[in-house]
């Protein structure tokens, strides 16, 4: 019984997405309640199956897809590959999140897309986002994680590209998919890999694992530089992490999220702050065998995510746009995870990452409830004093800031502090050799963090309203999930710091060299000083002396110019990959397409044009010429055959 | 003393100028009488081999080729006759409407 509702679990907003199509297009708000009942509803199925989960976690088996077994005894790559969905631990925190939060932006964009004209094709979108992300998490083995994958990738393109009449909001939406199909060549590229090497004609993650833990990964493969070789382990986590910083937005395809930030609001909380962007660390987290026996790319990511988080909250603490602190802000937070993914203690990672869908979602939501008050207002230059218009909102992201800032009691606290005591205590002989530059940098990106969403919270909400418009307070519909996530946003943390870890572990083991370490409520607030002097040196500045702020911009205005061109990653790739490619490709069309190709196929039209005038000579119409054409015919033919 | 050859080279020289006759003259009748004369050389062909050979079997053909030059003819005239009706002339040159 349990197994046929998992079964249907991913349908049901795949449904939904057809629903909300098929009624939205006849009665626009139809669309939404129906997407939004979708939603519910596979939470409330989601619900039911995790409350009657076993230890062991569930199989179920759709339909065989791909069946390529030659039953030979050596030699050729069998594979089986069935339509299976796994729902264990691991997964089922996942769905939580995926439905959970995914409901409440559903109700949300109820109130928020109203009147926008096209709510039956947004509600289909999100409902197929729904689904294919469901079908991510739920694979049971990599092909069918990868069919998911794909499909938020479409759905990400698509809800970024919504308003696509501005060619602007086309060209993010394109340029969010095609970032995400460089990570998806390497993602695929370890899974041939993974077929190849690993022989064991499935590519089903509870096989893998056991293999990969029983040593498998530990043979060498010819690596595809030169004639070194490099072990099956590293090379497939080093594909697969690529993939993940393709979806997951790091270092160095993170570029795209940002230009994300032109879709709707709901779309940047649902898809770029809670789900699809944890794709990757979900990614890490199913096949940690795998990683766990390349501890060099376990150290590659922890260098790129330091990285990645540092660089985005130095670009974030520049900028103007609200959403595009929080785009930065969700790609500093997402290396935050990848840290803690790589210390070996994979579920702090996973910790962050619901903890962070918490804080980070309503911090979007929030930020979408002023731009709807303040008639689509988005630039902080232009908002402020809010707090006496809209209430809720203030107080949810006050509370969300607080939380991201990392202070003890809020929710992210205890995920950061994780994180942190993780990579002190990792074993890994290559993290070790870095701590010394490693931990000073990652405590600086979180009291970096602590600053720049302060920075927000008072240049949005605090002084004296800047703009034009008259700024409200939002519905209840949008306002009722701010106050929800906010709640969790506080007792998340505290909740979960005790469940989450003996919850995940029936999956992904946590490593014996981990002691937790118990801190009482006074040590804990100890702990989140950086968070207090970050949040309290913004409060400073930004409240207190605005000078400060101006005067800095100017001493250090080379440092700004570099900041607020986002160390010029986009004008790199232009210059190094597209202009290039879009200078070949012209060459290509205007010579092999327009000369070679379409000369060749006219070209054999105008000889068979040519032939026929010149076959045309011979029909004068002249009684007499025939006779002596068949008279020469028949000459020849004699010739032929008697001389011949 | 007559030889198959003399016969032979009548009956080419003979097939020979029907050959051009029909190919050079420009009208009608005259061209149909050409290509009888090219059917009685291949007739004088036929029997003189079937002397020479010694069995009748180029005889037969003979008045096979007979019935059909006769039945030809009358087709032909037929056609020049109607194609005299239609444009008072036999004269093959006028005869244009094949061309492209």
């Amino acid at each position: 019984m349990e197994k046929n509702l998992l079964a249907w679990l991913p349908f049901i907003p795949l449904l939904g997405a057809l629903g909300a199509y098929v009624f939205g297009l006849k009665h626009r708000p139809a669309a939404g309640i129906t997407a939004t009942v979708a939603a519910v509803a596979s939470f409330a199925v989601t619900v039911l199956l995790v409350l009657s989960l076993p230890q062991n976690g569930w199989n179920v088996e759709l339909f065989t897809w791909m069946d390529v077994r030659f039953h030979t005894e050596a030699g050729g790559q069998d594979l089986f590959v069935p339509f299976a969905f796994r729902f264990d631990n691991l997964a089922a925190i996942m769905c939580l999140v995926i439905t959970g939060i995914g409901s409440l932006i559903h109700l949300y964009s109820t109130a928020y897309m109203k009147g926008d004209g096209s709510e039956h094709r947004f509600f289909c979108y999100l409902n197929l986002f729904l689904f294919s992300m469901l079908l991510l998490v739920l694979g049971a083995n990599l092909p069918v994680l990868f069919v998911g994958w794909e499909g938020v990738g479409l759905c990400s393109y698509l809800l970024i590209g919504f308003w696509f009449t501005n060619a602007n909001y086309a060209a993010a939406g394109r340029k969010a998919f095609i970032v995400n199909r460089i990570g998806d060549a390497a993602f695929l590229i370890g899974t041939f890999a993974l077929v190849k090497y690993l022989d064991i004609g499935s590519l089903d993650f509870q096989a893998i694992g056991e293999k990969f833990a029983a040593g498998a990964g530990d043979v060498l493969i010819p690596s595809l530089i030169g004639g070194s070789s490099v072990t099956l382990a590293s090379f497939v986590a080093l594909c697969l992490f690529i993939g993940a910083t393709g979806k997951s937005a790091q270092i160095p395809l993170f570029v795209w999220l940002p230009d994300a930030m032109a879709g709707p609001t709901p779309v940047s909380a649902l898809i770029h702050a809670a789900t699809m962007v944890t794709a990757g660390i979900y990614l890490i987290a199913r096949l940690s065998p795998v990683f766990a026996a390349a501890p060099v790319i376990m150290a590659i990511v922890c260098v790129v995510a330091a990285l990645t988080a540092f660089i985005a909250a130095t670009i974030a603490v520049v900028q103007n746009d609200i959403k595009k602190v929080l785009a930065y802000s969700t790609v500093s937070q997402l290396g935050f995870m990848f840290l803690g993914a790589s210390s070996g203690v994979v579920w702090v990672g996973i910790f962050h990452l619901v903890t962070h869908a918490f804080f980070k979602a309503c911090l979007f939501l929030g930020a979408g409830s002023v731009i709807h008050g303040c008639h689509h207002e988005q630039d902080m230059r232009h908002l402020g004093g809010l707090s006496k218009y809209m209430p809720i909102t203030f107080v949810t992201y006050l509370i969300s800031t607080l939380a991201i800032a990392g202070i003890y009691p809020f929710a992210g606290y205890h995920s950061k502090h994780a994180i942190l005591a993780a990579l002190e205590a990792s074993p890994n002989p290559i993290l070790a050799s870095m701590s010394g530059w490693l931990m000073p940098l990652v405590s600086l990106t979180a009291g970096l963090t602590a600053f720049y969403m302060t920075r927000s919270l008072v240049l949005t909400f605090f002084g004296s309203y800047r703009g034009h418009a008259h700024p409200h307070e939002s519905p209840l519909a949008m306002t009722l999930p701010l106050i929800v996530l906010s709640i969790w946003a506080i007792a998340g943390g505290i909740a979960l710091e005790e469940r989450l870890p003996a919850f995940v572990s029936t999956v992904v083991p946590t490593p014996e060299w981990w002691h937790p370490h118990h801190a009482s409520w006074l040590e804990s607030i100890k702990h989140s000083w950086i968070g207090i002097l970050g949040v309290g040196l913004a409060l400073f500045i930004y409240l207190g002396a605005p000078a400060i702020a101006a005067n800095c911009a100017r001493l250090g205005a080379p440092l700004r110019k570099i900041l607020e061109g986002k160390y010029f990653f986009d004008e790199i790739y232009q210059l190094l990959i597209v202009d290039p490619l879009r200078r070949t490709s012209n060459i290509l069309w205007s010579f092999v397409d327009v000369r070679v190709i379409d000369g060749t196929v006219n070209g054999t039209a105008a000889l068979v044009e040519v032939s026929g005038e010149v076959g045309r000579a011979t029909q004068t119409g002249d009684l007499r010429h025939y006779c002596l054409l068949m008279f020469a015919g028949s000459v020849a033919l004699l010739v032929f055959y008697f001389v011949l | 003393m007559m030889t198959l050859g003399h016969y032979l080279t009548v009956a080419t020289a003979l097939f020979t100028i029907g050959a051009v006759g029909v190919l050079v003259r420009r009208n009608a009748i005259v061209m149909f009488m050409c290509i009888e004369l090219m059917l009685n050389a291949v007739n004088l062909a036929f029997v003189a081999l079937s002397k020479t050979v010694g069995n009748l079997d180029g005889q037969i053909v003979v008045f096979f080729v007979m019935v059909v030059a006769a039945a030809e003819a009358a087709v032909g005239l037929a056609i020049i006759i109607s194609v005299f009706r239609a444009r008072r002339s036999v004269d093959t040159s006028r005869t244009r409407e094949l061309r492209l």
